[in-house]
């Protein structure tokens, strides 16, 4: 029988031969991922339920990577990370990136494939909803509950529904101007906030082919912003270089075949794509990025699993070069190796960080997920009163960055820093 | 959560499409732990403290509940983040059911695997059917919502597959049931 993707990896994981939409299989687990907000829930309902003593299922697949809550001096805060750490050692984890160590990596969706732990064919789980990331490295990822976490803690297993695949097919010559940011906002804009729900969302084709794997990413991320379950891109030979650079594991490339039945195909031609923003207060609120050219800022922010990778800040430094930034402009690099790179890479014989520092742009933070979902009041960018911002992350709902007044428009790294410059929203062809 | 709770009367909250995890509890809560039961109870008194000023307060001043025991939404409740906290908070406060147009997965997912609350559909929006504080009765067995005082009726859709998991009291009792998982000691 003829499959998707998605289909195969789940019938290889409930040890059938094939699957079909809507069916309910226990799959085994290859990751359980979880963070400092909801790993110690997670490890509470796995106590609750398999007993004070109960051991994981396996040490090497559940990976603890605390990211969210990580400069602050909130005390909560601290006790969840110190209880991550307690588990940890009870446990003989053996995947933990400790806060305030030389191990201490940064926000989880960049660590986790930096690290290794994303493998094409592989089914991850994790208790945070941009799961979906990983999907760009051709495994099933999504996200899920504590409950359902601390389940899968205990047995490897969890039970879940076959989603529907809806498959984007992305052709045609990609324009420099246009990012992965671009493509999904476009996408998100046309199907809506639920218009992917529950559904995988495959996306294929030409223009797929020329983005790099932290683009991918980017597309991959954003899957959930439309409700869908798993966004998933097949592996090539740029997937296949990225992963072994990273890990010696053995994987299987699994791909769709050729009359998988689809539940709804979407074709577009890249190459009318331009740059755009999500307004005010749905990633769906699609907008061109010149026509929001009367919207004025007060901040840019440039960080996040969806837009503080390397590639992203290489993006934004290419367009700052030379000019100097109007508004408050926040720079919160995903991972410490994001942060290593902003020192090392080089444009025209200048780092990163010069080229940012001498933009005027704001001292570059910490790696953590900062004021990408709001956080504690002590947290490095939360908005405050009716400020309104451009930003790289992922999410504009009311209140997402912290103050329930501040609009949010979402957009690429090249658009934010264009925007950063001139003060209000900005296409960024006005610099390339 | 069993056939015994199939039946919950109340007065109803009214919310719109789209109502997202940053608004049913703000991230800045979410250092509490839903398993602690003073920081469930905590986090109870912060749902739905992420609507916009314009809405009729779901908690009162100095109260950590709300007097609302069902909330009917239009679509797409719940999206956005996988916080299992967003069903907690509501379950804290006193919430036993949701009456949504439609749901995110992960939002729906999670109140069936927690059993705290019944997440069921209406067969079209309903928001405009009930006002803010309307007494109605939710039937989870027999899918319907009832306007107390008129006794008018609107049906909901049937749980479908998760019915059995919603009626095992979650994911552990459902695996427990049907012999996944041994039986708790
Ligand atoms: S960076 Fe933002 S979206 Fe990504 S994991 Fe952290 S809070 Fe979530």
């Amino acid at each position: 029988m003829s499959q998707t993707i998605t289909e195969k990896i789940l019938a290889r994981a409930a040890g059938q031969n094939s699957v079909k939409p809507g069916e309910n299989i226990w799959v085994n687990t290859d990751i359980l991922l979880t963070h400092d907000i909801c790993g110690p829930g997670t490890i509470e309902v796995f106590k609750r339920e398999f007993g004070i003593n109960a051991k994981v299922w396996d040490p090497e697949k559940v990976i603890i990577i605390p990211d969210h809550y990580i400069y602050t001096k909130d005390e909560k805060a601290q006790r969840n990370i110190n209880s991550l750490r307690k588990f940890v050692k009870e446990q003989g984890l053996k995947y933990y990136y400790d806060p305030g160590t030389p191990t201490y990596k940064g926000v989880c969706h960049v660590a986790l494939p930096q690290e290794g732990h994303v493998r094409p064919g592989e089914v991850i789980f994790g208790t945070d909803s941009h799961t979906c990331t990983h999907g760009a490295l051709g495994a099933f990822a999504t996200g899920i509950g504590n409950t359902d976490a601390g389940f899968v803690m205990g047995t490897g297993k969890l039970l879940i529904k076959v989603p529907p695949t809806l498959r984007f097919n992305l052709n045609g010559k990609l324009p420099a101007y246009v990012t992965g940011k671009d493509i999904i906002l476009r996408i998100i804009g046309d199907i809506g906030v639920d218009g992917a729900n529950y559904c995988a969302m495959e996306f294929r084709g030409t223009a797929i082919e020329q983005l790099n794997i932290e683009e991918r990413m980017t597309i991959c991320n954003m899957a959930i912003e439309a409700g869908g379950k798993n966004g998933i891109i097949e592996p090539d030979d740029k997937t296949l270089d990225y992963i072994r650079a990273r890990t010696k594991k053995s994987f299987e490339v699994v791909k769709s075949d050729p009359n998988a039945k689809i539940s709804k195909d979407f074709n577009y031609d890249v190459s009318s794509f331009v740059p755009c923003v999500a307004q005010p207060h749905l990633p769906s609120n699609y907008a061109p990025a010149k026509d929001k050219g009367n919207v004025k800022l007060d901040s840019a922010y440039i960080g996040s699993c969806t837009g503080g990778k390397i590639t992203d800040f290489i993006m934004a430094a290419k367009i700052i070069k030379g000019h100097k930034v109007r508004i408050n402009t926040y720079l919160v690099p995903a991972t410490e190796k994001v942060a290593e790179g902003l020192a090392t890479e080089m444009i025209d014989g200048k780092s990163l960080a010069s080229i940012f520092e001498e933009a005027g742009c704001l001292e570059i933070a910490q790696p953590s997920c900062a004021a990408c979902l709001g956080g504690p009041i002590d947290t490095f960018g939360r908005t405050s009163g009716k400020e309104i911002v451009i930003s790289t992350t992922n999410r504009n709902f009311v209140g997402r960055m912290g103050s329930k007044d501040a609009p949010i428009y979402l957009a690429s790294p090249l658009t934010v820093a264009a925007s950063a410059i001139e003060g209000k929203i900005t296409d960024p062809r006005k610099f390339m | 959560m069993g056939n015994d709770n199939s039946i919950i009367i109340g007065k109803v909250y009214i919310l719109d499409d789209n109502i997202d995890t940053d608004l049913i509890i703000p991230a800045e809560y979410l250092n509490l732990v839903p398993t602690i039961p003073d920081e469930y109870r905590k986090l109870g008194s912060y749902a739905l403290s992420g609507l916009p000023n314009n809405y009729a307060r779901f908690i009162k001043d100095w109260q950590v509940t709300s007097e609302y025991s069902v909330i009917v939404a239009g679509k797409n409740f719940g999206c956005g983040s996988s916080r299992e906290h967003a069903v907690t908070a509501l379950a804290a406060a006193g919430i036993k059911a949701v009456v949504a147009e439609s749901y995110a997965r992960i939002f729906f997912r999670n109140a069936v695997a927690t059993g705290e609350l019944y997440p069921m559909e209406s067969e079209k929006t309903l928001r405009n059917a009930f006002k803010l504080g309307t007494q109605i009765e939710v039937n989870t067995n027999k899918g319907t919502i009832t306007d107390i005082a008129s006794q008018k009726v609107f049906k909901l859709k049937p749980l479908g597959a998760v019915g059995p998991v919603v009626a095992a009291g979650g994911i552990f009792g459902y695996a427990r049931a049907t012999g996944m998982i041994s039986k708790k000691k």
